[in-house]
């Protein structure tokens, strides 16, 4: 699937490019409003480009400059929607049956298709029911089954786990990752939990503001992050500025001293737990040690987080012991301290 | 009443004056109902045709107002353009209007001498005026209005999403609304229906302005009772009022249990 979206929703502007490969998982992530959704119903066909192009296994579905614009109902794309909209006037069969009859296949093969759609998502026995009277887990996979039994090319799931209970949420999460991997076409899923798209997804793709932000592999993507949103979801401290050798000038104020750092305008991450807390001026090998004022403190498992203003501004995490024997307090003011070796550099 | 609402006496004594006001007419009707000779009215001739055309023309409007009443509904409910609420108030106008108005105002339309009626009655020879099909066109006039308003509610609370999981599922604009809209809006459909129907069945005044009054063609039953009191036929009169209003009592009790929320 290759996509280049562009459109405008009366304030919101969308303009991303995207592309992924037959048999992959891809997973928008992003907070909401960030235009995942929007994304997913233009690639369906439920939102006109103002611009650009989708083609979806060798087809052209859309292209503004060409006029072409496949309706919808004839993209070869299966869609499962946030909360499921199983049609709640139909039976589980009817439902997964729709796709097919809609399709003009004759009713009892199109039963029959969707009886063995539902035995192979786990639900042999709810046919006759009523969607509203299922659980949240398997309303889920009658939604799976009833866009997978028209055989689509691309699956396209708005935040699939959104909807149930935190209980059931891993069980299903790894019942939906199987069922995703045995897919042959393209899955793009749509979700502003960065725990689920790593769980689930080959490919990350974070979207903020209409824009896409960062696009890689999970590891890659939560190693080196490019956005404020994505260091704050790895929770880590990301810095953008200008790097002379060994030293980076931090916009907005402040220096680090790091390790080849090259040239040009990079990225600096520094873990939470490489931020020393100090009451006075520490003294020692530490390189960059600068003052600062404690904002907030935010206890966390075990561990303390500590905002800390200054230039530049971070988040230290401490241990509660260290936060007593220092007598920290929101207000004060503190010394921090990170070690050169500790700070992580990569162009922008 | 729940446990935990507070009596109030005087809300209490106002309701029972509410409903004395209703059920002292019908206990009227009732005591003065000549049930003795309740057998000769119901199978006297006038009677009889005056019911049937009534549940003839009444049922045949609803049909009517449905087929061409649901896309009106539709149009105001998802469509945008100019003059819609223009449209809106035109379209539902005859639910206040008297309904002596609205049979003048369709005899200039489709009157022998009217708008559109003199060149159909020229080029045909037919005309609608003073005609069963009349009728059931005086009857859907007025009572078309409630099913469309009831509809398009209908419509505008229907989640629209479910419109568009059909249509990624490969359904056609006739397919969604054939399989999707239409059962959504099943309950709207049914009490819109239902209120029409009971809206025609007691149609007077645009009928017998437009239709007029005539045994066996056009005379329905609300313009037999009303004669019936003219003629001083009143046992005959009453008869009907009772049946007219057995009838509607029914429709309401069960349109309430059924679509009104609150059984």
């Amino acid at each position: 699937m290759e996509a280049r979206l562009r459109l405008r929703l009366g304030r919101f502007d969308l303009d991303v490019e995207l592309g992924v490969e037959p048999g992959k998982v891809a997973a928008l992530l992003g907070p909401n409003g960030a235009g995942k959704t929007t994304v997913l119903r233009a690639l369906a066909g439920l939102l006109p480009l103002t611009e650009g192009r989708v083609v979806v296994d060798g087809h052209v579905l859309e292209d503004a400059a060409l006029g072409v614009r496949i309706p919808a109902e004839r993209r070869p794309i299966g869609m499962v929607f946030q909360d499921y909209l199983l049609f709640p006037h139909l039976s589980v069969l009817e439902n997964v049956a729709f796709g097919l009859r809609s399709r003009g296949v004759r009713r009892a093969q199109a039963r029959r298709a969707a009886a063995v759609w539902l035995a192979r998502l786990g639900l042999p026995s709810v046919g006759d029911a009523r969607p509203g009277t299922l659980s949240g887990g398997q309303q889920q996979r009658v939604a799976l089954a009833r866009a997978l039994a028209t055989d689509p090319r691309m699956l396209l799931l708005d935040e699939p786990l959104s909807a149930l209970d935190a209980s059931i949420r891993a069980d299903v999460r790894r019942d939906l990752r199987r069922h995703l991997g045995e897919f042959p076409g393209v899955n793009l899923l749509v979700t502003h939990d960065p725990l689920e798209a790593i769980a689930l997804a080959d490919h990350l793709i974070v979207v903020e503001g209409g824009r896409i932000l960062q696009a890689g592999p999970p590891a890659e993507v939560t190693e080196h992050p490019r956005s404020s949103y994505v260091a704050d979801l790895v929770g880590v401290n990301l810095l953008r500025g200008r790097a002379f050798g060994d030293r980076v000038e931090v916009d907005g104020g402040g220096r680090l001293e790091v390790v080849r750092a090259g040239t040009g305008q990079v990225f600096a991450v520094i873990p939470p737990r490489s931020v020393s807390v100090w009451r006075s001026r520490p003294v020692g090998s530490p390189r960059n040690v600068w003052v600062g004022r404690a904002t907030g403190l935010d206890l966390l498992g075990d561990r303390v987080r500590v905002r800390v203003e200054g230039r530049p501004g971070v988040v230290a995490e401490v241990t509660p012991a260290a936060v007593a024997e220092l007598g920290l307090a929101e207000g004060m003011d503190v010394w921090v301290s990170v070690k050169a070796t500790d700070v992580r550099v990569y162009s922008v | 009443m729940r446990a935990t609402q507070p009596f109030n006496p005087v809300l209490v004594l106002l309701a029972g004056l509410c409903a004395l006001f209703f059920v002292l007419p019908l206990v009227g009707l009732l005591a003065r109902t000549p049930w003795a000779s309740a057998p000769g009215i119901l199978s006297d001739q006038n009677v009889q045709s005056a019911l049937k055309l009534s549940l003839v023309c009444s049922l045949a409007s609803t049909v009517l107002a449905c087929f061409l009443g649901v896309p009106l509904a539709w149009v105001l409910a998802r469509l945008r353009f100019p003059g819609k609420s223009l449209l809106r108030g035109i379209t539902t106008l005859p639910m206040v209007l008297p309904p002596v108005v609205g049979g003048v105002a369709l005899l200039l339309a489709f009157g022998r001498r009217g708008l559109i009626g003199e060149p159909i009655a020229t080029a045909t020879g037919f005309g609608l005026p003073f005609t069963t099909p009349g009728v059931i066109v005086a009857e859907a006039f007025v009572a078309m209005p409630f099913l469309v308003i009831t509809v398009e509610a209908g419509l505008r609370s229907m989640d629209v999403r479910f419109e568009e999981a059909a249509r990624t599922l490969g359904a056609g604009r006739w397919t969604v609304f054939r399989r999707v809209t239409l059962p959504l809006i099943g309950p709207s459909l049914a009490a819109g229906a239902v209120l029409a129907w009971s809206r025609a069945l007691g149609e007077f005044g645009a009928t017998i302005t437009f239709a007029g009054n005539f045994p066996g063609t056009t005379q329905t039953a609300p313009l037999a009772i009303y004669i019936g009191l003219e003629s001083q036929q009143v046992p005959s009169a009453v008869m009907l009022s009772l049946l007219l209003i057995v009838v509607s009592l029914a429709v309401l009790v069960a349109l309430r249990g059924r679509y009104l929320g609150d059984a």
